[in-house]
Parts: structure tokens; sequence; C-alpha cells
């Protein structure tokens, strides 16, 4: 395990991206500066604030955070799919050299599912009742690529379905004839029909019993490593995410706090909020002790000034942490926390 | 989206005032504030004219015959020698009377019949569900016209007639209330309160009747639609009590008289419009309450 | 669909017929006054019957009625007389029966119901759909909000509206009756232009009267549709907007549209059989309005179980073509 040392770490710019083994694999996706804003009848929630990171080809991003930390409001805005009273205020998703943000309305829909995939929250009601499934997987890649053959078209589903342990039959059926697991695996056949760089998984075993998650768990994992694609897994189940991400994305209040290798993030946690999160899991070791986290998440519409946590940390009552947002500093070993405790001061951030 | 969450604390810390909220609502759901503008301005034009006209000119005889509109009788008069201001204010008064009693049973049958239904459950629930199911299909109007034809015409009176409409008109209202007592049972916090010890009754009121008002709220305006709607339907059929100015009555003495054949084409038109405005505006408070009621249609809003 | 659907669905079918059936035998026996008595003794008075007839008539009502014997035996017989489509002799156009007279009337109120419900379902439908779409563009949208505003005026109102308007001022079109006054019926290109001419109006009413609602039901559940997850999720998948309009929101919009129509079929038949009173056209109708005001029980009762049977035929049927729109209801 790396020790790192707080304080003694270069102080990150305002852009800073957690670089993570940028060296071994090629990076499919940077995100940089995103912002969402809700405009709501009781003031403007900012849901998503400055969120920067970057993701290699290959690798799996568990994202984690209480709801409405924004976790959510993250897969939409990357995949644009933001709906009014919400709005992209700024910010860019970049995949494969390509920023989505910069798109027209057409060139995003040919974008979503061939480079950038979503794999939906509420798998069980996110198939079409009354259509097959097989003609929902078709249209999706006919509306791609509007020249392939019908032959081809069931060719490519059928070797999607197999691929998520599916008999190709399921073509032929609707989906009150699958069970929800079975239904989560066609989300995820649909999702690499097209082969994307980047696929956004959020919360996809919310719905499912212990074994199917695992099991869902473990067709991800095994579809990602086919297709070579970048994961972001979006959960609140850090036991789940244990075994399967490389990296962990904590956020809070619309805000990344903390991102580390996973193993850093279960040993060594940087962020008081990760700390607390870490330290809220069940443990055989201290059975019956059960540590919640004090508080409850702020409203996005009255957050708390200068650090969004300061409220519920354990070292949050001082002057700085009241009136300063801290900046994202980048640690040894690559790992990004936004916490007064690291670096020296932190500026001032708006 | 993202969940807002709120803290006790910072509920306290400042929100817009109740009337700004409401007010902003209303920008949004114009129709609604539209269909309570008109019924307001319906409801002054009858107060007001209740006071300034003379209600006996609503009845025949009082007014020189056929007459187009004109300075003293702005509305004009009919064949019978009613002077149609009058008559429309009468008759607007006598409409909203239906409407409201008819609405009112309704609504009230069906809370009742629904909350049994659903909290219940049971051979209670089969019995009213079934008997709701196979009267729903029966034309109602025709019921009513058998109703109505079978009761001497002496008998039918405002009051009669809005306890006809109201006989068959309690099953939509008895399905709606079941439905969502039926959720609401299924909610946490009548199982809390199960748990807790309460008992039926203190459940039903305490818990479930609260968070059922909206519903109730729609289900009454749109017992209170279909009652002017099926009453009208009823006078213009020629079944409503014959001497009184009920806008439906105006409206069937005119055709049996061929008002447009003779030229008088005041006759029909003004309890037309009359019709439209009463009908109109409760169509869109139904519509703005049902919207309040469903958050989902709010939601896209 | 099985077996078991199918005699559950018919069961259901004879229970509403019963069931109105029912009502409308006792309502008049539960009412103080004894309308068929009081009728018996009008007609005896103003006379116009050959005794042989008033004979006859009483003869008929005795058996239709059976007013000598106990309720539950007239009820039995009742109700057999109705399996049999039999509601007795016409008061009003005695030796005319009742289903004669609805029989002669039938074909006109069929053919103006089919075509003022169909346009209307069919337009109302893909305007709603259309106008809760937030895509379409905004002309489109807009064509709905005079239709939704219309939504407060009943077929009867449209109809003394576009009386007043197009008949009246304009004087494009009759302003009511089956025919011109001094036409005469015959197979010709004249007699049936004249005849259509005199059905805009009223079918004009209907439609005008009815598009609204079915405007409305469909932008609401259109609205519903949108927020479920697999549209969402079909959007993600990269589907282009028409696509998803027509397979994903208008598809599964349908079905409860459907069943809203199976649901208003009553109000449906009931508002062109005021509208057709109104007018003065040949058909269900206007035989109602006459019957009403000549106190032909027998005719009033047979039209009301006559109507109440077609529209509980009309719902079973569509209740066995939901499992065409609906795959989920063929399994159970």
């Amino acid at each position: 395990m790396m020790e790192t040392i707080p304080g003694i770490a270069e102080v990150g710019s305002r852009n800073a991206t957690a670089a993570y083994d940028a060296s071994k694999t090629k990076t499919v996706l940077r995100v940089s500066g995103l912002e969402v804003t809700y405009y709501t009848d009781l003031g403007r929630a900012k849901a998503l604030d400055d969120v920067s990171f970057t993701l290699g080809a290959g690798e799996k991003l568990g994202m984690v955070g209480e709801s409405g930390s924004g976790k959510s409001t993250m897969a939409l805005a990357m995949m644009r799919m933001i709906k009014p009273p919400g709005r992209i205020e700024r910010g860019q998703v970049i995949v494969d050299d390509v920023d989505l943000m910069s798109l027209d309305e057409e060139g995003m829909r040919r974008a979503r599912l061939s480079k950038i995939a979503y794999i939906p929250q509420g798998a069980m009601n996110s198939l079409n009742p009354v259509i097959r499934i097989g003609a929902q997987m078709a249209d999706a890649i006919r509306s791609h690529m509007r020249r392939e053959s019908r032959s081809a078209i069931e060719d490519r589903c059928a070797a999607a379905l197999r691929s998520v342990d599916l008999d190709p039959g399921v073509y032929r059926m609707y989906a009150h004839e699958l069970s929800g697991g079975m239904k989560q695996r066609v989300c995820i056949a649909i999702g690499i029909l097209l082969r994307p760089s980047v696929i956004i998984a959020d919360e996809p075993t919310s719905a499912l019993d212990v074994v199917t998650q695992r099991q869902v768990m473990e067709t991800i994992n095994k579809v990602q490593a086919d297709i070579n694609a970048a994961v972001i897994l979006i959960g609140h189940d850090m036991g789940l995410m244990a075994q399967t991400v490389d990296r962990v994305a904590v956020m809070y209040a619309g805000r990344l706090v903390e991102l580390s290798t996973v193993k850093e993030m279960f040993t060594d946690p940087k962020h008081p909020y990760s700390q607390a999160l870490i330290n809220s899991l069940p443990n055989l070791d201290k059975r019956g002790v059960f540590s919640g986290i004090p508080g409850l998440a702020p409203s996005l519409l009255r957050l708390p000034s200068g650090c969004a946590f300061h409220p519920r940390c354990p070292h949050g009552q001082q002057e700085l942490q009241r009136s300063v947002r801290p900046a994202p500093v980048i640690l040894a070993g690559g790992r990004m926390v936004a916490c007064h405790l690291y670096g020296e001061e932190g500026h001032a951030h708006e | 989206m993202a969940n807002i969450a709120m803290t006790p604390e910072q509920q306290s810390i400042h929100h817009p005032s109740g009337l700004t909220l409401f007010l902003r609502y209303m920008r949004r759901n114009k129709g609604l504030a539209l269909g309570v503008l008109i019924l307001l301005a319906l409801t002054l034009f009858t107060v007001i004219g209740l006071v300034v006209v003379n209600p006996k000119h609503a009845y025949p005889l009082s007014a020189p015959l056929k007459l187009p509109p004109s300075l003293r009788y702005p509305l004009g008069t009919d064949f019978f020698g009613r002077n149609l201001l009058a008559a429309m204010v009468v008759g607007m008064w006598q409409t909203a009377l239906i409407g409201l009693l008819a609405g009112g049973i309704g609504t009230l049958v069906g809370v009742l019949l629904g909350f049994t239904s659903a909290y219940f459950g049971g051979w209670v629930d089969s019995a009213i569900r079934t008997a709701c199911q196979i009267l729903t299909p029966i034309p109602v109007l025709l019921i009513q016209v058998v109703v109505a034809g079978s009761l001497d015409k002496r008998d039918v009176t405002i009051f009669t007639m809005a306890l006809i409409v109201a006989m068959l008109a309690w099953m939509g209202p008895t399905l709606v209330i079941r439905a969502q007592v039926m959720t609401m049972k299924e909610r946490q916090f009548v199982s809390v309160a199960k748990l807790s010890g309460m008992g039926d009754f203190s459940i039903i009121f305490k818990e479930i009747l609260p968070n059922l008002l909206p519903f109730i709220a729609a289900a009454f305006v749109g017992q209170v639609f279909a009652a002017v709607f099926a009453s009208f339907y009823l006078a213009v059929l020629g079944l409503g009590p014959l001497r009184e100015p009920l806008l439906g009555n105006i409206i069937w003495a005119a055709q049996s008289q061929g008002a447009f054949f003779n030229g008088w084409w005041w006759w029909p038109l003004e309890p037309a419009f009359a019709m439209i405005l009463i009908l109109g505006a409760l169509a869109l408070v139904n519509m703005g309450l049902d919207e309040l009621a469903n958050p989902r249609i709010r939601r896209s809003e | 669909m099985t077996f078991k659907i199918v005699i559950k669905r018919l069961l259901f079918f004879v229970l509403v017929v019963w069931a109105a059936s029912t009502i409308v035998f006792f309502i008049p026996r539960l009412s103080s006054r004894n309308a068929i008595r009081e009728r018996f003794g009008e007609l005896a008075r103003t006379g116009g019957f050959s005794p042989a007839d008033i004979e006859k008539l009483i003869a008929s009502m005795q058996q239709q009625f059976g007013l000598d014997k106990p309720l539950l035996e007239q009820y039995w017989q009742y109700l057999g007389n109705i399996t049999r489509l039999d509601f007795g002799y016409s008061l009003s156009r005695y030796p005319t029966t009742a289903t004669e007279v609805i029989a002669q009337s039938l074909p006109w109120t069929i053919g103006l119901l089919l075509v003022t419900t169909v346009l209307s379902f069919v337009i109302g439908t893909l305007l709603g759909a259309v106008a809760a779409w937030p895509k379409s563009p905004g002309w489109l949208r807009s064509m709905a909000t005079p239709f939704i505003l219309l939504t407060g005026v009943p077929p009867v109102i449209m109809g003394i509206l576009l009386l007043f308007f197009i008949g009246f001022r304009l004087k494009w079109l009759p302003l009511g009756g089956a025919y011109s006054v001094g036409v005469v019926p015959t197979w010709s290109w004249t007699f049936f232009f004249d005849l259509m001419q005199h059905q805009i109006l009223p079918a004009l009413a209907l439609i005008l009267g009815s598009v609204g609602g079915w405007v409305l039901s469909m932008r609401g559940m259109g609205i519903t549709i949108q927020g479920e997850d697999y549209v969402n999720f079909a959007e993600h998948k990269g589907l282009t907007g028409g696509r998803i309009f027509r397979d994903y929101y208008l598809r599964n919009a349908l079905l409860p549209q459907v069943t809203g129509l199976a649901l208003a079929l009553g109000t449906v038949v009931t508002s062109a059989v005021i509208v057709e009173g109104l007018f003065g056209l040949p058909g269900i109708g206007t035989a109602l309005n006459l019957a009403i005001r000549a106190n032909d029980f027998p005719v009033i009762y047979g039209i009301v179980i006559f109507i109440t049977i077609a529209i509980a035929a009309l719902m079973t049927i569509l209740e066995f073509v939901y499992p065409l729109l609906d795959p989920r209801i063929r399994e159970n």
C-alpha cells in the first residue's frame, strides 16, 4: 500500500484531473468542469459543480455518494440527457477526442450507444412492454447503422445476448416474460451492441436480489473485458464496488471530493466524508457496532458555505472550512482529494 | 434527477411565502387559474343578478313575447314571455344548485364506498367493485331518462333532478378513491400507525383521509361537472322540471318552437353560451386539480 | 387468450344487460305513478283507436307487462321478452312494435356514430400525442389547443352554435331535418346530396364536441408515458425521435386510450342520440324524443335497453382487442 503524507502533495490547479495510470492505457474519457443546475420553484440547485476526471480504456470507476450527491445527474449530463428544469451550464465531456458538448442534437444522438452507452437504473421498467426484445435491440442498431442488413443485425443481437449469458431465444420474447436479472442482462446487451468506448451503469443492480446482483456484476466485468470499454459504475453499495472497480470516486453535494484507487479508498480514505463512508460499512470484526454519518445530506438549494461538508465534518469548525471552498489537490500516487486538510491553504473558488 | 433532500434546520432558513408559491404555481397552471376566475365571474353574475333582477320574470307571461335583445330586455324575451336575463340568472343558480347537490351526494357516496371497499377488502371489496364494473357500462343518461320519464311531471323539481343525477354517478369516485386508499394502505406511514396500535377509524381519519383530500377535491369537481352535464342533457330532452328556467329547459323549449327557423336566434344561443362558460370553467378546474393531485403529470410542466 | 377468459367476458356482458334491464323494470314500479295505466286511460279517452285495437293493445300490454300477475312472474316474463328483443307495441304508433321503431331508426344512427366516432378518436388521439410530445414542432402542438378549449362544449351545444353560425347566419347548410321539404326520397344523386347536406352539421357537432376529450386524455397519458423508464432508455439508445414517438410512446399510450374509448361509449352514444334529436335527424335520438313527448314507454324502455346491449357488446369486442395491443394481457 502506498503511504501518502498529508500536506506534501502538489496543489492542484482548478481543473485538476486525477491522472491514473495514464501511461498504461489510452485515455478514452476526459470530463472537465462539468456543471449542472436545476431551476426549481424554490430556487436554483447546483446538482453538479465543477466535476473533472479522466478514465482510460478498460478502466472501471465506481461512483459513490448519498442520494442527491449528483451521481445520477453526472450520468445524465454525460449522456446530455438532462431535462428541463435542469441545464448543463458548462464543461466538457470528451470521448475519444470528441467533445460531446460541442455536438449538435443529431450528432449527440449518433454518439449515444455508439460512443457512450448508458445502462439504466430501473432495469425493471427500462424495456418497452409491448414490443419484442429483439425489436428493441434491432431498432438501436438500425438507428445508428442504416444500411445494416437484417441478418447482420440479428447476428449482432444474438452475439450480444450470448455475451451476457442469455439464450438468443430471448430475442423473440417480451419483457414481462423475463426475470429481473434477465431484463438487466438485456439492458447490458443493448449497451454493448455497438461496442462503445464508455459505458455508464447507473445502479445496475439496485432492484435485484443478492445472488443476481453478483451475477450481473460478473456479466458487466466480462463484457467490459470483451470490448475494453471504460466503465463508470454508479451505486451506493460499497461492498459490491470493492470487488469490481479499479478506482472509486466519492461525490458529495454535487462535488467530487475524492478519487482514489479502490485499495487506497478502503485502507486509507483521505477525505473525512470518505472516511465516514468507509467506517459506516458493516464489519465482521466489530459486529453490532454501527456507525452512521452524523447529520443529513445538505439541500442543494441551500448549500453550506465554503466546504459543503463542514457542518458534518469533525474538522470543519474553523473559519477556513466555513468560508473557502477547498480546491482539488493531487496527492502522491495520483489520488485526488478536495479538502482543506490537504494542501497548504487551498484557494478560494468563486 | 437530483433528489433535493430537506433537512429540518434548512427548512427554517428561508422559504418564499405561501402566497408567492401559490401565485407561481398558478402561473404555471394557467388552466386552473382561468377556470377559477370564470367560476368567480359566474358567481358574481348570479349573485348580482339575483339582487337586481326580479326572479319572477324568469317565468312565463312576465314580459312581452319574442323580443330580440334590447335596452329594456338586454337578453331578449322568449316565446312564452320570459325575460331571458332573469331566466339566465335563475337558471344559472339552479344549474349550480343541481351540480353542487348531485356532485356532493355522488362524491360522498363514492368516498364512503371506496373507503369501505379498499380498507376492509375481502368480499365487501369484491361486491362493491363488481357492482361498479357492471353499472359503469350502462349509459347513465338513459337510465336517468327512464327515471325522469317514470315520474309525474309535477314531481320533477330541482331536487328530484339532483337526486336522479346523483343516483348513478357514484361509481367513478368509488373506484378512484378505492384505488388511492389501496396504494395508501401499502405505504409506510399506515403500517407504522397499525403497528403502533392505532384503531381502524383513527387510521382512516388521521392518516389516510388527509392524504386523500386532493383526490376527493378532484373527484368532487369531476362530479359537479358530470352532474351539470347530465341534468343539462335531461333537460334538453324535455325531462327537466318544465316550468323552471333551467338552461337545458330553455334550449329544449327553443328547439321545440323551431327558434332558428323562426329567426329567434338569441333564445337558444344564450343558454348555450352560459353552459359553455360553466362547463368550460369546471373542465379547466378539473384538469388543473388533476395536475395538482397527480405529480406525474405535474413533473412535465 | 384462454377459453375461460372468453366465458368470463361473455358472462360480464350478460350481467351488464341483466342489470340494466332490471333497473328499467323496477324503477317505474317504484314510482307512485303507474305510467302504463295512465296512458291506457288517456288512450281510451282520446280515442283514435278502434275498440278491437284497444282490446288487442290491452292484451299485449298485459302479456308484456303482465300487470295482474305477481311481480316476480312479471319480471321473469320481462327478462324472457328481452332475450328475444321484444319490447312490446309502441303506444303512439300502434300496431308498430317498439323493436320495429328501433330497427327503422337504427341504420341512421349507426352511420352517424361510426363516422363521427372513428374520426374524432383518430384525430384526437394523434393530436393529443403530438401535443404532449416535447419535440414536436410548435405549430403542430398549438393545433391541439383550440380543441382542448372545446372540451367544455358538449356536442349538443356545439350543435346549437353551428346551427346559429353556419345554418342561420351564413345559410350554408340546412337547419335540421333529414332532407329538404319538398324533396322526394328516391335513389338519386340529388337526393343523396340533399341527405348528406343535412348530416354535415350534426356530424361536425359530434366531432368538434368530442375531439377535445380524446386530445386531453391522450395528452395526459402521453405525459405519463414520457416519464417511463423505457422511453428514457430509448433516448439513451440513440433512437431517432420518430421511432421513439411511434414505437415507444404512441404504442404504449394507445392501450389506455382504447380502454377510454370503451368507457366513453355510453357518453358517445348518448351524445349522438341527443344531437340527432336536436337536428331532427331520423334515428334513435328522434325516436326517443318523440317517445318521451308521447309517453310511449315501450319505445323508451326498448331504446334504453337496446342501447345498453349495444354498448356492452361493443365493450366486450374491445376487450378482445386489448390483447392485440398489449402482449401482457395475452398471457393472463
